[in-house]
Formats: C-alpha cells, sequence, structure tokens
C-alpha cells in the first residue's frame, strides 16, 4: 500500500466517521416559539432545505398563526400537511403561507412535507 | 429564475435529446462531431436551470443534519457534472449525460407529483361547488340577496322553489318537500315543516319556505364534510412506512457504500483513482430512490383515478391493502340490495277499482307505501278522485266518503271491523308468504280488493352478487325485515346465508361475529345507520351519491347506488394495491441488485456498470414504476364501460 492509498483510505474513513455523526448522532433541534402581538401569536417557519425551526411551542389560548416562509424549489418542500387539521397546503403558489392553528387546548400537532420526508410539530401549552 | 418542475422538465428533456442520440448511437461505433462540447454546454444549462436546485436544497437540508432524495441527487450530479468539465480538461471521457438524465428523470418525478397533489384538490374544489353561492335574507323587514358568507348564525333566510338551502337552520315558516340525496342519500324527498331543521346545499323542491339560521359557514354540515375528506386526503397510507423507514438512513448508507467502494476499490485493489470514482458515482446514481418514492403515489393516482371514472371513490391506500384479504362481503338489505323504494307488485279484484279508491284515500297521506300506491295509480294513469270526510281509523288506516259510499284502506288490523271472503283471505295470506306487504281495501264493510306492495331487488344485484361469488366470496345479507322477506329476496339474488330480524345498532355487532370467526369483512350499506357497522368492518362501502362524503366510516364510496360497483371497486382495489407491491418489488430490485454491480462486485467476471449505464438503469427503473402504473388503465375490470 503506497501513500496515497493509505491517505484515501485514512481520508474515506473520517468521511464515514462523518456521515454517521453528521446524520446519524442526536442533534439539538432548534425550537422556536411564537411572538405575542395584540393578543394574536405568529410564528415562522423557514423552509429550506428542511424546516427551521422544526419545533414551535404556542401559547395556549391565544389565537396563533405558523407562517411557512418558502425558500426551497424543490419538489419535496412544496406541500406542508399537518395531518390532524386536515390542511395540505402548497406552499410554491405565494411566498408566506399562513396555517392557523387551533389554540384552544393543550396538544401537539405534527406536520410533514407531502412526501412524508420532512417532519416537524407544532406544540400548544 | 422561477420555473415550474413540468416546464424545467421539458426544457431540460430537450436539452438532453442530444445525448441520448449519442447515447443510442454508442453501440453503432458512431460519434456526434463536437459531441463533448454539446454536451458540456447543454449539461451546463440543464444544471443550471433545473440541478441547481436540488444543490441548494441538499445543502440547506446538509446544515440541519438531514439527507434526502434531493442530497443524492445533488451528490451525484455534482460528482458527474464536475469530474467530466476535469475529464474534458485533462483528455478522459466524460459523464455528462449521466448528470443530465438523471436530473431529467428526477424532474419528471417532481412534475407527476405535482400534477397529482392539483388533481387532489380538484375533487375539493367540486365538493364545495354543491354549496349555494348566495341567501335571501330578511334585512329590515325585507328579503335581500346577499352572497353566503355574509349569512349570520339567527337571520331569517326564504327559499324558493327548485333553490338550494344555504345553511343550516330551523324551519319558522312553510311546508316543503327537500331533496337531501347529497347528504343523507336518502333519494326520496323529505318533507319539512316548521320546526324541522334543513341541512345547507340541499335542494328544496316545491315550497316556498323561511327558516332561522343555526349554523354558518364552517360550522354547516357540508363544511364538515368536505373538512373530512380533506383529512382523507391528507391522511397517509401504511404501505409507504416502509419506503419512509428506507429513506431516513437511505441516503447516509448510500454514501457510505460509495466512499468504501472507492476506499476498496483504490486503496485495497489498487485500481486508478478514476476507475474507484466510476464505480463511486455509479453507485451514487444507481441508488437513487426515485423509483423507490414513485413506486406508490403513481399506482395509487392511476388506480383511484380510474376507479373514480367508474363511480368508485376510494379513500386512501389502506382500503387498498385490507381488500386484497377480504373473503366475506356484507350487505344491508334495504337500500342496497334492494331499490329501497316499495313498489306494487300484485293487485286483487277489480284492479282499476281498487287502485283508484286506494289512491284517492292515500292521495295526503305521507307513508311510503301510499306513495306506492300513487305512483302505480299514475303509471296506469288512473285519474284521482276527490273524497270527502276523509278521517283516519288510529293505526288501522283512512276512511273517507267515496260517490256516497264509506271506502277504507288499511292493514289487516282493520279487518277486526269488516267483512272479508275465505277466497280473499287465502290470497292475502299466499302474497303473505311471498313475503309481500298487504293492504286492504274495502267498501261498504267489505273488502273488495288487495294492494301486494314489495320493496324489489335492484335489477343489477343479482348480477353483482354471483359476480362476487365468482371471485370466491361469500355473501352474507344484514338485514331488520323478517326472516320470510329477508329469505325470499336472497333466493332471489342468490345471497348465501341471510341474518334478519337484526336491530339496527346490533349491525355491527354482527359482524364483529364474523370477523371473530376469522373472516375478512366487507360490508356495504348506504345511509347515516349504517356507519357502524361500516367501520368495525375491515372495508366499508358506502352507497349513494351524496351520502359519500358524509359516511366517514365508509373506506370506499361508490357513486352510483348500484351493487355492480362494489364488483368495481373490489377489482380496481386488488388490482391497484398488486400494481403498488409489483412497483415496490422492481424498485427493491434495481437498488439492491443495482448497488453491488455498480460498486464493481461482479467486475472480476467483466460485469460492471459505467455511470451512464447506471444512469440508463436509474431511469429506466423510474420509467418501468410509472409505465406499470399507468398500465393500470389498462387492466380489464369488471363491467367498466365507460372507458376513458
Amino acid at each position: 500500500m503506497n501513500i496515497s492509498q493509505m491517505l484515501v483510505l485514512i481520508i474515506g474513513i473520517i468521511l464515514i466517521g462523518f456521515i454517521v455523526w453528521w446524520f446519524f448522532g442526536k442533534h439539538k433541534e432548534a425550537t422556536g416559539s411564537g411572538t405575542i402581538v395584540n393578543d394574536e401569536q405568529t410564528a415562522t417557519i423557514v423552509v429550506n432545505g428542511g424546516y427551521s425551526p422544526s419545533t414551535v411551542v404556542l401559547k395556549k389560548g391565544i389565537p396563533a398563526q405558523v407562517n411557512f416562509d418558502m425558500r426551497d424549489s424543490t419538489a419535496c418542500l412544496s406541500h406542508v400537511v399537518f395531518e390532524q387539521l386536515g390542511v395540505n397546503k402548497d406552499l410554491t403558489k405565494q411566498k408566506i403561507t399562513t396555517v392557523n392553528i387551533p389554540t384552544d387546548k393543550p396538544g401537539t400537532y405534527n406536520f410533514a412535507c407531502g412526501m412524508d420526508m420532512f417532519h416537524g410539530k407544532v406544540i400548544v401549552k | 429564475m422561477k420555473l415550474s418542475n413540468i416546464k424545467r422538465f421539458w426544457i431540460s428533456f430537450i436539452l438532453s435529446i442530444p445525448m441520448l442520440i449519442q447515447m443510442f448511437a454508442m453501440p453503432f461505433h458512431w460519434m456526434m462531431p463536437g459531441y463533448n462540447w454539446i454536451a458540456l454546454i447543454t449539461t451546463t444549462i440543464i444544471m443550471a436551470i433545473s440541478a441547481l436546485p436540488y444543490w441548494k436544497s441538499a445543502i440547506a437540508a446538509f446544515k440541519k443534519h438531514s439527507a434526502n432524495m434531493n442530497t443524492l441527487v445533488a451528490t451525484g450530479t455534482a460528482v458527474a457534472y464536475f469530474y467530466s468539465i476535469f475529464a474534458m480538461i485533462t483528455n478522459r471521457p466524460v459523464y455528462f449525460e449521466s448528470a443530465a438524465f438523471v436530473t431529467v428523470f428526477v424532474l419528471l418525478g417532481d412534475a407527476m407529483e405535482e400534477k397529482m397533489h392539483d388533481n387532489a384538490s380538484n375533487a375539493l374544489g367540486k365538493l364545495m361547488g354543491l354549496q349555494a353561492k348566495d341567501a335571501e335574507v330578511q334585512r329590515d323587514g325585507k328579503f335581500v340577496k346577499i352572497p353566503l358568507d355574509q349569512v349570520q348564525v339567527g337571520d331569517i333566510i326564504r327559499v324558493k322553489p327548485g333553490e338550494k338551502i344555504p345553511v343550516d337552520g330551523e324551519i319558522l315558516e312553510g311546508v316543503t318537500t327537500l331533496d337531501e340525496s347529497m347528504v343523507t342519500g336518502e333519494s326520496m324527498p323529505v318533507v319539512k315543516k316548521v320546526g324541522d331543521t334543513v341541512v345547507g346545499s340541499t335542494i328544496n323542491s316545491n315550497g316556498t319556505i323561511t327558516f332561522k339560521a343555526t349554523k354558518v359557514g364552517s360550522d354547516t354540515m357540508l363544511a364538515q364534510i368536505v373538512d373530512l375528506v380533506k383529512k382523507a386526503q391528507t391522511s397517509h397510507a401504511p404501505i409507504q412506512n416502509l419506503t419512509d423507514k428506507i429513506s431516513n438512513i437511505f441516503v447516509p448508507a448510500v454514501m457510505i457504500i460509495a466512499i468504501l467502494t472507492f476506499i476498496i476499490w483504490y486503496s485495497f485493489l489498487g485500481a486508478t483513482a478514476v476507475k474507484a470514482m466510476l464505480f463511486a458515482v455509479s453507485v451514487i446514481v444507481i441508488a437513487c430512490p426515485c423509483a423507490l418514492g414513485l413506486a406508490t403515489p403513481t399506482a395509487l393516482m392511476v388506480g383511484t383515478a380510474r376507479s373514480a371514472k367508474m363511480g368508485v371513490l376510494i379513500k386512501n391506500g389502506e382500503v387498498l391493502q385490507e381488500v386484497s384479504d377480504l373473503n366475506t362481503v356484507v350487505f344491508d338489505k334495504t337500500g342496497t340490495i334492494t331499490v329501497g323504494k316499495p313498489e306494487v307488485t300484485d293487485i286483487v279484484g277489480d284492479e282499476k277499482q281498487v287502485l283508484t279508491i286506494a289512491a284517492s284515500l292515500e292521495e295526503s297521506s305521507e307513508h311510503p307505501l301510499a306513495t306506492a300506491i300513487i305512483k302505480k295509480a299514475e303509471a296506469e294513469k288512473l285519474a284521482i278522485e276527490k273524497v270527502d270526510d276523509f278521517e283516519a281509523i288510529e293505526g288501522k288506516g283512512v276512511k273517507a266518503n267515496y260517490h256516497d259510499q264509506t271506502a277504507f284502506v288499511g292493514s289487516n288490523r282493520l279487518l277486526a271491523d269488516v267483512n272479508i271472503s275465505p277466497e280473499m283471505n287465502t290470497k292475502a295470506t299466499k302474497l303473505q308468504e311471498e313475503a309481500k306487504t298487504v293492504v286492504y281495501v274495502g267498501l261498504n264493510g267489505e273488502i273488495i280488493g288487495l294492494i301486494a306492495i314489495q320493496d324489489v331487488p335492484k335489477p343489477s344485484s343479482k348480477e353483482a352478487i354471483s359476480e362476487l361469488k365468482k371471485r370466491g366470496l361469500k355473501t352474507v345479507m344484514l338485514t331488520g325485515d323478517n326472516e320470510k322477506v329477508a329469505q325470499a329476496i336472497a333466493n332471489e339474488v342468490g345471497i348465501d346465508q341471510v341474518i334478519a330480524g337484526v336491530l339496527p345498532n346490533e349491525k355491527a355487532e354482527h359482524i364483529q361475529e364474523l370477523q371473530q370467526h376469522g373472516d375478512k369483512v366487507a360490508f356495504v350499506g348506504d345511509g347515516i345507520n349504517d356507519a357502524p357497522a361500516l367501520s368495525t368492518a375491515d372495508v366499508g362501502i358506502a352507497m349513494g351519491s351524496g351520502t359519500d362524503i358524509a359516511i366517514d366510516s365508509g373506506g370506499i364510496v361508490l357513486v352510483q347506488n348500484d351493487l355492480r360497483g362494489v364488483v368495481r371497486a373490489l377489482d380496481i382495489s386488488r388490482k391497484t394495491f398488486n400494481r403498488i407491491k409489483l412497483n415496490l418489488f422492481w424498485a427493491l430490485i434495481y437498488n439492491t441488485i443495482g448497488i453491488p454491480i455498480a460498486a464493481g462486485l461482479f467486475a472480476s467476471l467483466g460485469f460492471t456498470l459505467s455511470p451512464e449505464l447506471a444512469g440508463l438503469a436509474m431511469a429506466f427503473s423510474s420509467v418501468s414504476v410509472v409505465g406499470s402504473s399507468l398500465m393500470l388503465n389498462k387492466t380489464k375490470i369488471a363491467g367498466d364501460t365507460a372507458k376513458a
């Protein structure tokens, strides 16, 4: 085994280690919360290669809206689906898409992209 | 640049045509003049227009520690593209077509996905179209037309004959009949008087009514139905769980395999860096899980669209899965196997006289049997005569003065007061044994005739049931009627087993009983009171126009009130589900066999996949899956006359 072969082996192993750590390791997910203005709370989720933040916490009892800010132009993320709310919205029709979240009782509403590959949740408490 | 996926696809596809020609010309050792430059320019445009969004999305996803189909698409196309530029500079063979074709086929998948979503939202739009557009509302003592969304709870609304009821409410004034079929599935118009509730989007047929709005906007029944359909649409097909699970680990796993491929070839087997990289790129390219991602949605799209054209609405993928295991079909009797509208079958005595008297007396009655008699009289073109001194005999029938004689019509309870000849009595008994309801018609204290009324089976029921039996399914009839009536009908249409005398709330229990014997049961019924049975059964099939959506428990909804729809529904569900399985099998085979080959596992046998062949294989797997789904349009379905 010559030097370049050794080098490739080492770099390759490091790369694999990095992929495992990067994709399978536990990483803290960003959590956002709504901002309350005039007794209405809004939260914004940026859609670009995923949802950021992917978890939004809302206060119970205050009418709430979650805005999806679409910055991704692939079909993967073109729709957002709230299975429990029966909401399936096309995010590509306008830049910001608003989803009303019922806040009358505490609970968790999961959402996902149209192909169910990306996930996020809205927590009301 | 803001382009739709379908536009991107067409631009990219047209740009990739020269490379396609070259690829097919390759085996004949023909080289397009200046191919490398053509490929460089067209591929660069394709990358800029079509692949760049994937690269951007993949980078954004990478930053968030996630990988997806975009990651593979991005890695595969980027490596193939940038390597090809490097290869062109250093005078090595180029692989632009791999980058271009991968992009084109991924876009095709995305464009189809988009179209599918558009179709789904169209169906919902049609539902909302059932609603009235405006309402005549009382404002300052006058009725004025206002848009529907301005109607508020408590508003007084007037509806004229032929108009739609705008919102849900309670009648304050007037009597009318309403066609509520779109909500209840009951095709017979319903009489509504003061104090009765009315439902928005039903059709007012003959009277003018005013009513007070009790539910508006998203609270109305129609809005609830629409909400329900929306939820059904966003629900998740369980068969996709497999692909979802795979997709979570699939992409990083493929990247690791690609790196391992490179290391093994380069560091252990002493291959050149270029050769090792070609193997690694092949792995990434062939592993694109497009076919896997397309397998379920395309088959579902084609299958459900085809079935919708035949009047069969399949709610979700879960139902398809259940249908493939069925062995028993249970039917509700009234309105499902039978027409649900009683009809006059026999008249004993002087036919004309008996029918005229009965029709004249029953004219103002709302009883379903009375409706049957009047319909018969109308069909025979008999004039309904005016009667006076009309009087109801409590629980027995009605009597009135007919041509200065006392005429009466009613049930056998009337017999306590009047005379009946032994001959007439025998005939009545015979009719009852044929499971027909007998109405007695009398004049001057003597029975002069009998009218037999029966709820007859639909003409198509017999054929549908024999078709189901041909498919090896056991047929069962569930009814609240007495054993005699039920058995007579069952014999007529060829039902295997009868469960009679069942109270409406017991239907679900009887289905459970069948399930406990290990049967996989489909229940076919209509109307709201069948809801528990529909949801208890493994597959609930709801019949009848309109009720469709109201019944959230029905997994399959038949638009036409025809049992042949059941045969069609089962056929198309099975075929679609089988197609999904076949597609998934192919898609998985492509990846499980394709990856080792691409990695050069069989290189010693001289069996390898260059990146462009891997690209072709990947593309072919997507195309074969889509093609296989489209074949669903051509498969034979029983009784499909409405060919697309």
